[in-house]
């Protein structure tokens, strides 16, 4: 069972180093397999920038996705369950965030700028507004989707509506709250390397690194670049998949 | 001293006057305290209904309740509810689900705990104290049901087809296990049923409500000594005379 899963990606690797080999793909424009590992192993040891090492890249875009995230989970989960919660403050807020919604985070990029400055403040501002939507959107379905009885239950238990909010709405819209943290990371992380193409003052960050690599021509690096980035984000979600599944035991 | 229902009347309102739902008309019964009534009546005539005006989840359009003499305030500690489809809180284990009552009344947690534990050995539930609602049985989780709602010792205990979904055995079994329970109490139980056999089991009086809007249109006293015989000369006879009230309405 184990060993099929790989049979096929094996075998493309193969193919397209053996391609590269006989040179039909060119090696300018897509480097062999073999050419990427030691693309990465320039990215570990000598950095690009030189001294600019691979895991300060990792670290720095992880400091900024923490912050620009950690900020939209803080806003968005409340605020959340206080619009699921109230038909009223729904009804009065949503006309702006449908609005705010379908501006791409992208888009924010340059008023971020002129707002923040180039830096973390700009590129954790772009993340924020990535994640943001997608946790709000999740909390609130998620406290409609509580069963009514299960809000009546609490009153007949003389529930008074702090102990609603707390012990019931909360804890009843926590699974739908982890998918949209899930979509938010997601989110979040590709905006971070799209934001970290315009705004980084540091001169670290996955982002930046691979436009670097593209700056001296080296292929190879870029698309190992582009494996670290694509790795982590799937590191990041089986690392929240795992604090779900122990946070949820009961579905 | 007795629960009173005076002249209780329901509707509710639609967009248009002819779209309003009349529900209740004019319910007016004296419960004496202590006893075990059933309600009977055609699906969907309006019994969960009242059970929710006693509860104070829904306000009567009129008339009122009393228990002793004073009018129940809403959220009043008196009453407690048991739910169809017995309403347990998923993300609560056994133990937290029975708990919760005693949490929102800021009972400390070392008290709380020997309260639930307590009423985890009295209704057979050791064992299965960590376990989440999924994990439990149909009658298993009825028994949380109860036990969450008389933790509260409530006075009054309103109970909506609490075994309705639950196979003949189990629900042959709970309602023995209903009636140990109660008759070491001295609540008041308002048991709301579709089942005949169920009624003439459980209860000191049987109510039976015509269909919407509904009214009370029988009250029957059952003197048959507990416990009872399901197969008796007494309870079929008991249960010719509300089939017969019922064929009517239906």
């Amino acid at each position: 069972m184990k060993k099929e899963r790989f049979l096929i990606p094996l075998l493309l690797i193969l193919i397209w180093q053996g391609l590269s080999f006989l040179q039909v793909i060119p090696s300018y424009k897509l480097p062999s397999p073999i050419e990427i590992i030691l693309g990465f192993k320039d990215l570990l040891m000598i950095g690009v920038p030189p001294g600019h090492l691979l895991h300060h890249h990792v670290l720095y875009s992880l400091y900024r996705v923490a912050l620009g995230y950690a900020i939209a989970a803080l806003l968005a989960i409340p605020l959340g369950l206080l619009m699921g919660w109230s038909s009223k403050f729904l009804r009065m807020v949503r006309p702006l965030f449908e609005l705010i919604r379908p501006i791409p985070p992208l888009a924010w990029i340059p008023i971020a700028i002129l707002w923040f400055g180039i830096g973390i403040k700009s590129a954790a501002f772009i993340i924020f507004l990535g994640a943001f939507f997608p946790i709000l959107l999740n909390t609130i379905s998620g406290v409609l989707s509580i069963h009514p009885i299960l809000i009546e239950a609490a009153r007949t238990l003389h529930a008074s509506e702090r102990d609603i909010f707390l012990k019931v709405l909360f804890p009843g819209a926590i699974p739908s709250i982890f998918v949209g943290m899930r979509i938010g990371i997601g989110i979040g992380w590709m905006t971070l390397v799209a934001a970290e193409f315009t705004g980084v003052k540091e001169g670290f960050g996955l982002g930046y690194m691979i436009m670097t690599a593209r700056d001296i021509q080296r292929p190879d690096e870029i698309l190992a670049g582009m494996l670290v980035i694509g790795v982590m984000g799937l590191l990041i979600d089986i690392g929240l998949r795992a604090i779900e599944s122990k946070t949820i035991k009961w579905q | 001293m007795s629960l009173d229902l005076l002249e209780l009347s329901k509707t509710f309102p639609g967009k248009e006057p002819v779209e309003s739902v009349h529900v209740l008309e004019n319910i007016h019964h004296r419960i004496e305290n202590g006893q075990f009534i059933s309600i009977i009546g055609p699906s969907g005539c309006g019994k969960t209904t009242l059970l929710r005006i006693i509860a104070g989840l829904e306000k009567a359009s009129a008339g009122k309740v009393l228990l002793d003499g004073k009018e129940l305030v809403q959220g009043s500690e008196d009453v407690g509810m048991v739910f169809q489809e017995y309403a347990l809180f998923p993300w609560r284990t056994t133990l937290g689900n029975i708990e919760m009552g005693l949490e929102i009344k800021g009972v400390d947690r070392e008290k709380r705990r020997s309260t639930v534990m307590e009423y985890i050995r009295t209704f057979d539930l050791s064992g299965f104290e960590n376990h989440f609602p999924r994990e439990l049985s149909g009658g298993m989780k009825q028994r949380v049901a109860i036990a969450r709602t008389l933790i509260m010792n409530p006075r009054v205990v309103l109970m909506d087809e609490p075994f309705g979904s639950l196979d003949s055995q189990t629900r042959n079994a709970m309602q023995e296990f209903l009636l140990r329970i109660w008759q070491k109490r001295a609540d008041t139980i308002i048991f709301v049923t579709h089942n005949v056999d169920e009624a003439v089991f459980l209860s000191d009086e049987i109510v039976v409500f015509s269909k919407r809007p509904a009214r009370i249109i029988k009250i029957l006293k059952i003197e048959y000594p507990r416990p009872r015989d399901r197969t008796s000369e007494e309870c079929n006879q008991i249960r010719r005379d509300v089939l017969k009230v019922l064929s009517k309405e239906s």
